[in-house]
């Protein structure tokens, strides 16, 4: 397989106007992936799909991730009242939800490649566009991740939710996703099910 | 009946018995059980049933596919909020006289989901159990056991007074409010006509 450079500026080359980045993993497993624009997001898939040298035909997993908002707190030399003191300003840097596309090639026996789509952010704008029209083996996993993290995938052929019944309005793998209070306490709970305890104890003892 | 009388009575090769007793008796020994598994646990129930274990020594081999043949249920598995609601619609269109076994520690109380957002915490929130079979999943000899229990259990009970069964009983209908899909949750999300949980003293 190309490194993710070399496919960075075949893509580049390929998709006029179409913005890659590499998204480098600090983990153990160092695995690289290349995060692609929305807008030419399709094209950018249709390219690696049909593409003779790379062609990869085969979308072996879907997944989604949340990124909740941060709040990232920077040091800055201000002058205040004449003097030059160190000022802490933190700036919030809004979230976002990601879905996670992994390729393989069947024909060249070679992947994976690791692609990702971003959302403008959290709330109103969740929408990107759906592969499913180039990868018929997505459909699935993107009505899971609607279903599961909220994105909308624009030209999917039926999305609807997948594990949870329709009526259903929270997406539960979401960070701050809170489930219902629905279940007894063993009799030694710990960690978040004891605050959990102890919040409907304290809530029972109120009313 | 005097219980001295009856054993002279039976030595002497006169078999007596009462109608209760020959109603119970009937009735435990030809259980027929429900055929569904939700999940890893009907594996076991599937063991069970087959020369291995042998759950026809107990005159339960016979699993019906349509609940209106059957008269046990037998929940084996994790049942999911989304799947909660057919399966107390199965159980009210079994006729009486019905029962239940729930199998397994999410049929019982949600097991290792229990802290989960799609998985009901015990199938008891919505029908009543006779019987609760802890494990994941219980062997075939833990099921055989819960049956023996059942059919202990029915061998016991009292056809007249308080504590007769339900289908004794013409105020009773045996059929259970079905919960609905919620926003949330599941609406109601639990039965309280069915499902008291004990309350567990925490002292301050």
């Amino acid at each position: 397989m190309l490194s993710l450079d070399q496919i960075k500026l075949r893509i580049e080359q390929a998709v006029p106007g179409a913005r890659v980045e590499l998204v480098p993993n600090g983990a153990l497993a160092d695995q690289a992936s290349l995060w692609l624009d929305a807008a030419h997001a399709v094209e950018c898939a249709r390219f690696l799909r049909e593409t003779p040298d790379l062609s990869f035909d085969y979308a072996s997993n879907v997944t989604g991730v949340d990124w909740p908002d941060t709040t990232v707190k920077t040091k800055v030399k201000k002058v205040v009242e004449g003097q030059e003191t160190d000022v802490e300003e933190s700036v919030v840097k809004p979230g976002f939800l990601e879905a996670v596309y992994h390729l393989y090639s069947m024909t060249r026996k070679h992947g994976p490649l690791v692609i990702r789509l971003r959302t403008a952010n959290r709330t109103d704008s969740v929408r990107l566009p759906s592969f499913t029209p180039v990868w018929r083996g997505a459909e699935f996993q993107e009505r899971e991740i609607f279903d599961l993290f909220g994105i909308v995938f624009d030209g999917h052929p039926d999305l609807r939710r997948l594990l949870m019944w329709d009526g259903f309005q929270d997406h539960p793998m979401r960070k701050d996703y809170v489930e219902p209070d629905d279940y007894e306490y063993e009799p030694t709970p710990h960690d978040e099910v004891l605050e959990k305890a102890q919040s409907r104890a304290a809530k029972e003892a109120n009313a | 009946m005097d219980e001295g009388l009856r054993n002279e009575l039976s030595k002497a090769g006169v078999f007596t018995t009462s109608l209760s007793e020959l109603y119970n008796w009937g009735q435990k020994n030809s259980l027929w059980p429900l055929q569904f598994g939700l999940a890893c646990c009907a594996i076991e129930m599937i063991a069970a049933s087959m020369a291995r274990f042998d759950i026809a020594r107990f005159g339960a081999e016979v699993f019906r596919p349509s609940p209106r043949q059957a008269d046990l249920m037998i929940v084996a598995g994790t049942v999911t909020k989304k799947m909660a609601p057919q399966v107390v619609r199965l159980y009210n269109q079994m006729p009486e006289p019905k029962f239940v076994i729930a199998m397994g520690a999410c049929a019982i109380s949600g097991g290792p989901f229990k802290q989960g957002y799609n998985v009901l915490k015990g199938i008891d929130r919505y029908i009543p159990v006779d019987v609760h079979i802890p494990g994941c999943p219980p062997r075939p000899e833990a099921l055989l056991h819960a049956l023996m229990t059942l059919q202990k259990k029915i061998e016991e009970q009292s056809l007249t007074g308080i504590n007769r069964p339900r289908q004794m009983d013409p105020n009773q209908t045996g059929e259970f409010p079905i919960p609905t899909f919620g926003a949330h949750d599941l609406e109601p999300p639990s039965n309280p006509e069915v499902w008291r949980p004990i309350k567990i003293d925490r002292g301050s």
